[in-house]
């Protein structure tokens, strides 16, 4: 129910629509809620619409620190 | 798949697991409730709950949309669909979830029913473009995440004005709800729930932020992590809660940073505040009447409301007797305990809630959780 999932915009549309990619399926989604959605942007979909926006330089941080955290058998 | 493969790292994972093991102390138990059912789901589904240490116990809240959703509601969309020959549209998992006189919306779809399954709210929009005679009701439910859409779509109805669309709103909201269980006195009733912090949602919060937590680490004490939803992002933030409680600290902190800011998504916010108003008082299975705890469709947009449309009435339908979703969907019972498990009540014959939805505490354990109960037993 509370699936959502990353999707990449591949066009942006008329009337607030966007084509996404997702996992290479191509769908039409509405980007009204994520007015700021650029071309190549990530997207968060859930039930059809994007929800947010996906901050690539955060997702980078986020798996460095993964990588970190994880060390812990290594010391 | 990009940005999904790399947080499912089975290395990353145990090495994860190594360092929430090494800085939980082994004097101390931990105890986190997991509010929503994604993160339930996460927990069952990739087996985390045995790679973190025995001092460190997850508990399933109420946040899946699905299991709280009340009898009563479903009944009112059955009715319209039976009474009132509505064609009435609802997300999948709904389906199933068990109502009154035996019935589900499934159920009564194989009576003759116009009941539909949809993706997106705006197919609904198109059922009832292309049925201009009939009646075509949306059973709308869900968080903070589905809300948005929802508004969206009662606004380009009103647009549009489109005479046959209708909303049952059911739409409910994270924050009360997690009030709820650290205030109601069935939890006192039920013996104290001795919990240390929460992981946070992780797509409601992209909608409503990290602000709305921070009161419960201010006033209540309890340090609040907001969560991905993938497994690294579950075990990094049951750390970051551990090093919380160790430290004596009560704060907001926010492991979803990809995502999740302070402030939210506000597009979405003014949307769902010019359609939505706040409802004194909502019933969620399990906890009961919860104060101020739900939406309803401001009186601007009433023409789109399908309880004023139809002068629904609510009525109350009391669970099963033997039915335990109430206390486990407080964190006080497992679903183990409940009599019904896995005996009277499995996934493919729902008797509560908490069993219909992949996400529930129920439904998750009784598939992925089930055998881990038995005891090993090694032959001589
Ligand atoms: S096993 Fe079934 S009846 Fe028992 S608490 Fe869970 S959903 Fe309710």
């Amino acid at each position: 129910m509370c699936l959502a999932l990353p999707a990449r915009i591949t066009r942006l549309l008329d009337d607030s629509m966007a084509e996404v990619e997702l996992g290479g399926v191509l769908k039409t989604i509405s980007v009204a809620l994520a007015p700021e959605a650029q071309l190549g942007d990530y997207v968060i979909v859930h039930v059809g619409h994007a929800i947010g926006l996906l901050d690539e330089d955060e997702a980078r941080a986020t798996l460095a620190l993964f990588a970190e955290l994880a060390q812990h058998e290594a010391h | 798949m990009k940005h999904i493969d790399a947080y499912r790292n089975g290395d990353l994972a145990r090495g994860l697991a190594a360092t929430i093991a090494a800085e939980a102390k082994p004097e101390r138990q931990y105890n986190f409730m997991e509010f929503c059912g994604g993160h339930t789901h996460a927990l069952a589904r990739y087996g985390i709950v045995d790679l973190l240490p025995a001092n460190v116990r997850m508990v399933h809240g109420p946040g899946c949309p699905v299991c709280v959703l009340p009898i009563g509601r479903i009944d009112m969309a059955i009715a319209l669909a039976l009474e009132h020959t509505a064609i009435v549209c609802t997300y999948g998992d709904v389906l199933r979830v068990p109502a009154s006189a035996g019935l589900s919306m499934q159920k009564a779809k194989a009576r003759g029913a116009d009941i539909r399954m949809v993706y997106s709210p705006a197919d609904v929009l198109q059922i009832a473009r292309n049925n201009p005679s009939r009646e075509v009701v949306f059973l709308a439910i869900g968080f903070e995440t589905t809300t948005p859409p929802t508004a969206l779509v009662i606004q380009q109805a009103q647009r549009e004005n489109l005479p046959n669309f209708s909303v049952l709103c059911c739409h409910v909201l994270t924050p009360s709800a997690i009030g709820h269980i650290l205030t109601s006195p069935e939890v006192a009733e039920w013996g104290t729930l001795p919990l240390d912090g929460f992981v946070g949602p992780a797509h409601v919060s992209i909608i409503i932020g990290s602000a709305p937590y921070e009161p419960f680490a201010t006033q209540f004490n309890k340090p609040v992590v907001i969560s991905g939803f993938e497994p690294l992002d579950v075990m990094q933030s049951i750390l970051m809660l551990v090093r919380q409680v160790n430290t004596g600290r009560a704060e907001v902190e926010n492991q979803f940073t990809r995502v999740v800011t302070r402030e939210g998504n506000r597009a979405a916010q003014a949307v769902c505040e010019q359609v939505f108003e706040l409802r004194d008082s909502f019933e969620w299975r399990g906890l009961g009447e919860v104060a101020h705890s739900a939406l309803q469709i401001r009186p601007a947009y009433a023409a789109w409301d399908a309880e004023k449309k139809f002068t629904l009435p609510y009525l109350r339908v009391p669970d099963h007797k033997q039915c335990d979703c109430g206390a486990i969907l407080r964190g006080v019972k497992r679903p183990t305990d409940c009599k019904l498990f896995a005996t009277v009540c499995t996934p493919d014959n729902p008797m509560g809630s908490c069993m219909v939805s992949s996400e529930g505490s129920c439904a998750a354990h009784y598939t992925y959780g089930r055998f881990r109960d038995i005891p090993l037993v090694t032959h001589p």
